[in-house]
């Protein structure tokens, strides 16, 4: 402070010299214990220890008038005193100051700003005049529970959300280097403009770690594709939802679970990336529960439907690379299927040609057992299950022609009658007045043995695997579509 | 520094307009679009009322048009054609 002052005093009318606070109480008992002649101004705001980005109190910067910076320097040094004091009274014109140098220390540390205090920070980037943040705030009454208020807000699934608050929303844009600004899709049924900053405050609200946006974003690119039609799937009086499965080494970055209850629950990574996506969908899209959202029943995966493969423990290739790209790429890809997984149990088959039957016969049941020729489902198959099938050499096409044999009925018990009236129509086998053999003609449960999609996933012992049912799939309907993550977080 | 909470609005921010139904008309005359979503037997109530429409409404003039598929909404084009030939539209939402 006196070198302060005596700087403020010999330079008065060249150079201004300016003490800035950061506590206003703090301030005045400077001045006073000090008799400061030169001003001090109050930062309590830490406006502008932000603005010139300060990180350490004392931090003394020279500046030319306009604002730019010549020279700074933290803590104490006498050097450094010596060096701004003689370039202050070169600028003002006058001679250098004569200090008694001999009671001060050579350095001495200095501590740090409030300014970068946890979650000061965010809080100051979302406040400066060129911060990523453009969306409406809403600022709450002091004796307003935020928690309360999101739900009251209709913006939830019905469970708690984490309040998006701008400095949330700031350090979850830290999971990306995409303009907060950038349009990433637009979003049935409102067709509304979905930014990188909404994507963020749904991520928030779902309880997401910034490393997990990019994947969220990824997926959110992949369902508001013409292909998925995100509008039907979250329309449709059946029930779908879109169900993700991420693969690529970011599935151990994310610490995703994909080992014991890979299908839910009790995994973050899992658990908030399918939710940020619904969440997304709903308050962006306006895909809610009872509007446009017309679900008869609904189910659990119509909160969160987001899974990874385990893919060293599959004995075939991963889904993304049987899609065409390369193994260490990060991949999501999204079906619309039923909102949750059926189990299925086979714990005595001991060749993969029983347990690809039971698969066959317990994916029948997909739609209705008399529904065949149909699109995708999304078949998971647990590791023991996984040895079985690899103990013969299987490969997926195996697999597939298995199930699709196992699945296969002639067309006549695929009509319906009195005991069950689902069914086919003649129609559209293009049949009119068919003769008896013609209804012997056996019909596979999938249009293309690819529909049935496999990845492996689930703990170690247990003989069961679960399937994924599927909607209306195809051009008509849903396609599913495979988006690579094109930032991925580095390894720690 | 300012202790009230603030949030982040994760809508898309904008309130739907409210649209006021057209009124119902006295007569019915012109043209009528019969929409088929293409859900099943979406056809057998068209063609019923496509029949009694015609026996009670002489000299109306009937029209019939399909959606290629009922899981997505009904394209941009045909929404058009309906809206610049028709002065009614009659969906059969059906199953």
């Amino acid at each position: 402070m006196p070198l302060i002052d005596a700087a403020a005093r010999a330079f008065r009318g060249e150079v201004d010299v300016l003490a800035i606070g950061q506590d206003a109480a703090g301030n005045a008992l400077l001045v006073e214990r000090h008799q400061l002649t030169a001003p001090m101004l109050d930062d309590s705001e830490l406006k502008i220890s932000y603005a010139y980005n300060v990180e350490i109190v004392p931090t003394i910067i020279l500046a030319a008038a306009g604002g730019a910076e010549l020279c700074r320097f933290e803590g104490f040094g006498k050097s450094d005193w010596q060096n701004v004091l003689s370039q202050a009274a070169y600028l003002a014109g006058r001679p250098e100051l004569q200090i008694d140098w001999s009671g001060y220390p050579t350095s001495r540390p200095g501590c740090g700003s409030k300014s970068v205090e946890p979650g000061v920070a965010e809080r100051l980037a979302a406040d400066a005049s060129g911060s990523r943040l453009r969306a409406r705030q809403i600022e709450l009454g002091a004796d307003e529970d935020p928690f309360e208020f999101m739900f009251e807000r209709g913006l939830t699934d019905g469970l708690p959300v984490v309040p998006p608050t701008p400095e949330r929303v700031m350090r979850m844009l830290a999971g990306t280097r995409r303009d907060a600004q950038e349009v990433i899709a637009t979003v049935p049924p409102n067709l509304a403009p979905l930014t990188i900053e909404k994507v963020a405050a749904n991520a928030v609200m779902a309880g997401c770690r910034p490393e997990y946006l990019p994947v969220v974003v990824a997926v959110l690119e992949a369902v508001c594709t013409d292909e998925f039609n995100i509008h039907g799937v979250m329309a449709t009086t059946a029930g779908a939802t879109p169900t993700i499965v991420v693969n690529g080494p970011i599935r151990h970055r994310l610490g995703m679970n994909m080992k014991v209850g890979a299908l839910g629950s009790g995994n973050r990574a899992n658990a908030t990336i399918g939710r940020a996506v619904k969440l997304a969908l709903r308050n962006v899209g306006g895909a809610r529960p009872g509007e446009i959202e017309r679900t008869a029943l609904g189910g659990p995966g119509k909160y969160t439907a987001c899974y990874p493969e385990w893919e060293e423990r599959s004995p075939w290739e991963p889904l993304h690379v049987e899609r065409g790209f390369r193994r260490e790429d990060n991949v999501v890809t999204v079906f619309g299927l039923e909102p949750g997984p059926r189990l299925i149990v086979d714990q005595l088959s001991r060749t993969a040609h029983a347990l690809c039957g039971s698969l066959g016969m317990a994916l029948e049941s997909c739609w209705h057992p008399k529904l065949h020729a149909y699109g995708e489902v999304l078949l998971v198959i647990s590791p023991e299950h996984a040895d079985t099938i690899a103990r013969d050499g299987w490969t997926k096409a195996q697999v597939r022609t298995r199930i699709q044999e196992a699945g296969a009925r002639p067309i006549r018990e695929l009509l319906p009658d009195a005991n069950a009236g689902e069914g086919m129509t003649l129609r559209q086998f293009g049949l009119a007045n068919p003769a008896p053999e013609q209804l012997e003609q056996r019909i596979a449960k999938f249009r293309k043995p690819e529909n049935i999609n496999i990845i492996v996933a689930g703990g170690e012992a247990g003989k069961f695997s679960s399937a994924f049912g599927g909607w209306f799939s195809g051009p008509m309907g849903s396609i599913s579509v495979s988006r690579k993550i094109e930032e991925a977080p580095k390894s720690e | 520094m300012t202790q009230t909470i603030r949030i982040v609005d994760p809508t898309d921010e904008r309130v739907p307009l409210s649209r006021t139904l057209a009124p119902r008309p006295q007569h019915l005359s012109g043209v009528v679009a019969l929409l088929d979503i293409v859900k099943p037997r979406g056809d057998v109530l068209l063609d019923r009322l496509e029949q009694r429409l015609a026996e009670r409404v002489p000299g109306l003039t009937l029209k019939r048009y399909r959606k290629p598929t009922f899981a997505k909404p009904a394209p941009d084009d045909l929404r058009r054609r309906i809206a610049a030939e028709s002065d009614f539209v009659i969906e059969a939402l059906a199953d």
